[in-house]
């Protein structure tokens, strides 16, 4: 695309005379879309319009009035005219209607030649706009008005005609209070459920103080370093302009004058010895902070929520601290969730029954899950149960590590994919691993299946499978007999 | 607001000031649902600035400045004599909120000494931000500072109500820890960070919330002999290894009631600068650690120029560069031309040939780039190669002073 293709003949107008277009004062997209669709479908090209925001009747004249076909334009373009409308620059129309010309007539992706000179000038409007709500977004301050109703009133002087662009950010940000915003153009009202707008606002109609602003004074001067004061910075980002809405700014003059001393006062004076008594007790007390005990941990798992929104209680492990065995299985499941104790479900009751043919007791050994919180989908009145994540199981790894090391079994086994995953921190396919195996931790390590897994096989797969499960919890009672020997 | 709290206000909010980050970026979007206050716009909001030129986004605070550790950098170390105060947990969730409401602030960001045990600290840090969420159906940002002695467990609950989790590594080396912040631990700084990161990142991929703006680190600029290279190479090495959003520098800045270990003067503040355009480098232009290290001398960025200048004039053998044909990267390479004005010219440039007006409209660093550079009319005759290049480009000599 290039200059050449500028030189499309445009389609024919009604003549040579010069259109005057009338729009209303501040920031009239809808009157601008419709005069930019009609003089484009008349074939008017912009150096034949002028531009007037004195809210006339429309001059426009009678040989193409009425409504005219939406333009098509590239994505960009319109963004862009919503964005530059609310300049105060009287040209910007006629720029706006320059750029929307050219667009229709060779160069559609004018936009992209950042380098053109009306492309270059209407981005800085583009940007003075964004610039411009984005202050209004910050230094706008709300004061609480009196009365029983919490409320609250701002008063603003944005540079251009943004209020009814900058309002739907309030909205979205204080939803949940009443407010209002007020403006030398305009103002605007959220009374918790619906936005309108009103006529110019004056500044005495805020209130005139607020009960934390004092506060945010204290704050504003305290959180300032004068070791560093660099005014031009701050002016740059906070031009003068905007201070006198800023209730925090009184304070600057006396911040910069007491600046200089104070950093002075600070490089002078000698370090000097501390008062404080030695704490060495107290630090020392910091290392025993952590849970001693697995009654501690068990307090501190007991307080804390589920990761996953759901489950009533958490599942503490069970059985003798110094147990030999120690069985880690995935999850608590929905029986276990109402009991509070592991391993008393479907799957926990054939545990046990397998465990009773190797000739192991649930009384001598340490059960305990991966992760402590039952999770679970509803479907109807069930509770389904729904594995944990990698995430979560990451999430509950450390309590795990802690309780058995206060258990300090000397062999753990591990009842499927998610306990080993915690035990680990890797994902090892069962059928691969199933057997001893070295944990890299103080104890030494087992894995086998779950027993859910068992409850879930077909009939006829079902007795071989349990058999090898008997088979592995006799291997478990030997390894620990030859462990603890 | 009552006379106590501000004062509490006072000393808290002075303690926390040392702590550079105030961002309020990075958190996914946000707005308020019904009866709910606040909203997040991902790259966060600057509410005000104080003369110090630095933005005030969040409540930046301290829960108390109370603290069993005695790292000499820190204003709060408990040898030294500040006025001490503490916090309530409610206290902070309503300052936070009527601050808010006011719109004074995104947010709170939250850090806290060291009080009866790093897990009773953490439990409380944590506190606030639940409190803020689910009592008060918050939506702002929240950036907690974590606190690396605390148990594992307690990070992970902080990350489910914090946009941002942060662990400040305050000193680059071990040597310097272990003189300047004698009771804290390298190891478990780095595990704590390493545990946040690994954490950020499975949560991402399970779509869960975790610490979503991800986590931020401070080092401390001056207080030790630390180079600017290894600051950079360090800084590098977290990017890489946990993923970290931003390193923040800080020069070491005078404190009330100074230590004795430390250095009389602080660095001046170009120099902070000059790191955070060290690692702008690495983070948006394609600089590897190594291309950053070439652009110092002996370790140092120079004052008096950037240091992507400093790499472009140790490397005139890749200028200039044509920017109606030069590669991506190699724009970015120029002195003066941002990621922005790069981007720009690559898009414009595939509609029209670029002259020397064209470029200016796209930049605003010309003058440093034009040695580096060809236009569709332009040429730099031996300017590249020229000796006194350097001092035509140095900022006049004036060093951001302190006072």
């Amino acid at each position: 695309m290039g200059r050449a293709a500028r030189s499309n003949p445009p389609p024919a107008d009604g003549g040579g005379l010069l259109r005057a277009i009338s729009l209303r004062p501040g920031a009239d997209l809808d009157g601008f879309r419709a005069a930019a669709r009609r003089l484009v479908a008349a074939g008017i090209p912009p150096e034949r319009v002028t531009w007037q925001e004195d809210g006339a009747t429309d001059l426009f004249g009678v040989d193409v009035g009425g409504e005219a076909p939406p333009l098509s334009l590239p994505p960009g373009v319109g963004d862009l005219v919503r964005m530059v409308v609310p300049h105060r620059d009287p040209e910007r129309y006629a720029l706006l209607y320059a750029l929307i010309w050219r667009v229709l007539h060779g160069e559609r992706r004018l936009l992209e030649v950042g380098s053109d000179p009306l492309v270059h000038r209407l981005e800085r409007m583009r940007k003075a706009i964004a610039r411009d709500l984005h202050k209004m977004h910050a230094f706008l301050r709300f004061r609480r008005a009196e009365g029983e109703l919490e409320r609250f009133v701002a008063w603003f002087e944005p540079d251009h005609y943004i209020l009814e662009a900058a309002a739907p950010f309030f909205v979205d940000r204080f939803r949940a209070l009443h407010w209002s915003i007020l403006t030398p153009e305009g103002s605007a009202h959220w009374d918790g459920s619906g936005l309108t707008y009103g006529p110019p606002g004056r500044r005495e109609d805020a209130p005139a103080s607020d009960g934390f602003e004092a506060g945010w004074r204290d704050y504003y001067e305290s959180t300032f370093n004068p070791a560093r004061t660099n005014l031009r910075a701050m002016r740059s980002e906070m031009p003068k302009k905007y201070w006198r809405n800023l209730p925090e700014t009184a304070a600057i003059p006396d911040l910069v004058r007491s600046a200089a001393s104070r950093t002075e006062a600070m490089i002078e004076r000698e370090p000097q010895m501390p008062v404080k008594r030695n704490p060495a007790r107290a630090v020392a007390a910091m290392a025993d902070d952590a849970p001693g005990s697995l009654e501690e941990l068990n307090a501190v798992i007991r307080r804390s929520e589920p990761l996953v929104p759901g489950a009533t209680q958490a599942v503490l492990g069970e059985g003798p601290v110094g147990a030999t065995i120690a069985f880690v299985g995935e999850q608590p499941g929905d029986q276990e969730d109402r009991q509070g104790r592991p391993f008393v479900g479907p799957a926990g009751q054939l545990l046990m029954r397998a465990m009773g043919e190797a000739g192991l007791m649930r009384p001598e050994v340490y059960l305990t899950n991966a992760v402590k919180h039952f999770k679970f989908e509803e479907r109807g009145k069930r509770r389904i149960h729904q594995k944990p994540t990698a995430g979560e199981v990451s999430h509950y790894r450390w309590w795990l590590d802690r309780e058995l090391d206060f258990v300090a079994p000397r062999l753990v086994v591990a009842l499927g994919a998610t306990a080993v995953l915690a035990l680990t921190g890797k994902a090892i396919p069962i059928t691969r691993a199933r057997g001893p195996a070295g944990f890299e931790k103080p104890y030494r390590g087992f894995i086998t299946v779950h027993p859910s897994y068992l409850l879930r096989l077909p009939d006829e797969a079902k007795d071989d499978a349990y058999g090898a499960f008997v088979e592995d919890l006799r291997r478990v009672k030997a390894l620990a007999e030859e462990l603890a020997g | 607001m009552d006379e106590s709290l501000a004062k509490k206000l006072r000393i808290l909010a002075d303690a926390a000031k040392y702590d550079a980050s105030c961002s309020s970026s990075g958190a996914p979007k946000r707005k308020a649902g019904a009866g709910e206050l606040g909203s997040t716009t991902g790259v966060g909001i600057c509410h005000a600035y104080t003369p110090d030129g630095r933005c005030i986004s969040l409540l930046k605070i301290l829960l108390t400045n109370y603290c069993l550790f005695d790292c000499a950098y820190c204003i709060n170390r408990r040898s030294s004599n500040v006025r001490r105060a503490k916090f309530s947990v409610d206290e902070v969730v309503t300052l936070t909120v009527e601050f808010y409401k006011r719109n004074y602030i995104e947010g709170l960001f939250l850090s806290s000494g060291i009080i009866k045990s790093p897990d009773h600290t953490m439990e409380l840090l944590t506190r606030v931000a639940k409190d803020l969420r689910r009592k008060h159906g918050f939506r702002g940002y929240i950036h907690l500072k974590s606190i690396p002695e605390a148990s594992p467990w307690l990070i992970e609950e902080a990350g489910l109500y914090a946009d941002r989790l942060s662990i400040n590594l305050e000193l680059p080396t071990e040597a310097s820890l272990e003189r300047l912040a004698p009771e804290k631990d390298g190891a478990a700084i780095q595990g704590a960070m390493a545990q946040i990161g690994e954490r950020i990142h499975e949560a991402k991929a399970e779509r869960r919330r975790f610490s979503p703006a991800g986590q931020s680190t401070q080092v401390i600029v001056g207080a030790d002999a630390t180079t600017d290279e290894a600051l950079i190479r360090k800084s590098a090495h977290l990017y890489g290894s946990y993923n970290l959003k931003r390193v923040y520098y800080s020069a070491f800045s005078p404190i009330p009631e100074g230590s004795t270990i430390l250095p009389l003067k602080s660095p001046p503040l170009q120099r902070e600068h000059r790191l955070y355009q060290g690692d702008w480098l690495i983070r948006y232009y394609e600089f590897s650690a190594d291309d950053v290290a070439d652009a110092t001398d002996g370790g140092m960025f120079a004052l008096d120029i950037d240091p992507k200048l400093a790499w472009a004039l140790k490397n005139r053998d890749r200028f200039p560069v044509d920017v109606n044909r030069a590669e991506r990267e190699a724009l970015l390479r120029v002195p003066g031309l941002g990621a922005r004005a790069v981007d720009k010219i690559v898009k414009a440039r595939r509609h029209t040939r670029l002259r020397l007006d064209d470029v200016a409209r796209l930049t605003s660093g010309l003058k440093r780039a034009r040695p580096f550079l060809i236009a569709e009319d332009y040429r730099p005759t031996g300017l590249t190669d020229c000796l006194d290049l350097r001092s035509r480009l140095a900022e006049p000599a004036q060093q951001m002073s302190l006072f």
